[in-house]
């Protein structure tokens, strides 16, 4: 049980990290991060031996995959009041912020399996062989994968501001 | 100059600075010598650092209640120690069997699914809820005798949610029949008597579905459905009220 604490908890910010940017919600995030924490600590016998951190992100993540298709199920809910973020954008003064919350809308457009690849290999520092098993594909897809996620995030960001007032998705609660 | 070919993937390991040195050198002056990959790559390194730095802070946020690991801990620990006797069955449909009631309304409803299963909890809510006499058929004090029964006929382990927290005690439980097979309901009450049902069963379809409420003639409920297993908790209190208290027996019954 010990051991299983030291393990778990310093991944935990990492796992809210990962979530938040996938699901784009704090509250559906953190929702999700308690059930792979619930999940986890339940099968924490099942675990193979070793780093915790892939078996971690691929509980979270199958259970972010089925939180997406319940979502799309019931309709998109991801109504955004785009002209509020924009006003919270317009009063974040600082340039830096600005860079950070414009690279994360353009994320945001991403397809989620290639915003999934990119945030755990670019941010979460898995290798891509964990990536792979995180995300249930072989690597060579995992490369092709973060090859197209680049290369879109890349044209993205230079689509520079008419990119920013077109797109109908914007994040929310991401800081 | 009999190196290996540079290839996509090496370059994407660059930026991601898993190479070896010497690979990672080799790239380099392949880099130097081809200013337009390097452009590329350079604005691959710089969207990485922007990624990085824009969601780093999520990272350094407290972690909020729910997500104390040593909570989360120490509550299937409460649980699990005391509580084969919460380890609940589900069994096949056996009519007139130790009181099983078929649920006729159910009978009539459309599908499997959620919407079915909140229906026949409503059902039985409206049957058993007001039974002032033997509204269980087994009572929380033979609890073991409650597992044993249920486990017998037992496909799928089923939880008994501990609801003492918010203020509802195990009155006990039975069997009940539903058009969809066999299901369980487990009964609460407060200390002004207000009852709370929880039915469960296992799922034919929406096999996983998220918490949805319902409410019908003045029950209200809210049902959803995890690994094969459905759950759906009725009572007349508002549904604001019941909500919290779904929302934790749903967090329980996840941890096994």
């Amino acid at each position: 049980m010990n051991d299983m604490l030291l393990l778990i908890e310093p991944l935990i910010p990492a796992l809210r990290r990962y979530a938040r940017a996938l699901v784009r919600n704090s509250a559906t995030a953190d929702d999700l991060v308690q059930d792979c924490l619930e999940r986890a600590v339940s099968r924490w016998h099942q675990r193979r031996e070793g780093d915790p951190r892939p078996w971690l992100f691929t509980i979270l993540h199958n259970l972010a995959v089925s939180q997406f298709r319940q979502s799309a199920a019931r309709g998109p809910h991801v109504a955004l009041d785009a002209a509020d973020e924009r006003h919270v954008r317009q009063d974040a003064v600082q340039e830096s912020k600005l860079m950070y919350q414009d690279v994360l809308d353009r994320l945001a457009r991403l397809p989620e399996d290639q915003r999934a690849v990119l945030l755990l290999v670019a941010v979460e520092d898995l290798s891509y062989a964990e990536a792979a098993k995180v995300l249930g594909i072989p690597l060579g897809t995992v490369m092709s994968r973060l090859s197209r996620a680049r290369e879109r995030l890349q044209q993205e960001l230079e689509g520079g501001a008419n990119g920013a007032q077109k797109g109908p998705v914007q994040l929310r609660s991401v800081k | 100059m009999n190196h290996r070919p540079i290839t996509e993937d090496d370059l994407h390991a660059f930026v991601d600075r898993v190479l070896e040195p010497e690979r990672r050198a080799e790239v380099a002056s392949y880099l130097e010598a081809h200013s337009d990959v390097a452009e590329r790559v350079a604005s691959y390194a710089s969207q990485r650092d922007l990624l990085r730095g824009a969601l780093a802070p999520i990272a350094d946020e407290p972690l909020p209640p729910q997500l104390n690991l040593s909570r989360i801990i120490g509550n299937r620990r409460q649980r699990v120690a005391p509580a084969w006797w919460a380890v609940a069955a589900l069994l096949l449909v056996s009519i007139g069997g130790l009181g099983g009631w078929v649920v006729r309304g159910a009978l009539q409803t459309s599908g499997a699914g959620l919407t079915a299963l909140a229906q026949e909890a409503a059902y039985t809510y409206g049957v058993y809820a007001p039974d002032r006499v033997r509204p269980v058929e087994i009572r929380a004090t033979d609890s073991a005798q409650l597992v044993q029964w249920i486990s017998n006929r037992l496909h799928q382990p089923v939880k008994v949610p501990d609801l003492t927290a918010s203020g509802y005690r195990l009155m006990g439980g039975r069997l009940v029949a539903t058009s969809h097979g066999p299901a369980v309901m487990f009964m609460y009450d407060d200390d002004q008597g207000a009852r709370l049902v929880m039915l469960t069963r296992p799922m034919l379809t929406d096999q996983s579905a998220p918490m949805a409420p319902h409410s019908d003639d003045g029950v209200s409920g809210f049902a959803w459905a995890d690994d094969g297993l459905g759950y759906s908790l009725v009572g007349q209190a508002a549904p604001d009220s019941l909500k919290p208290i779904a929302n934790e027996a749903r967090r329980q019954m996840r941890i096994l």
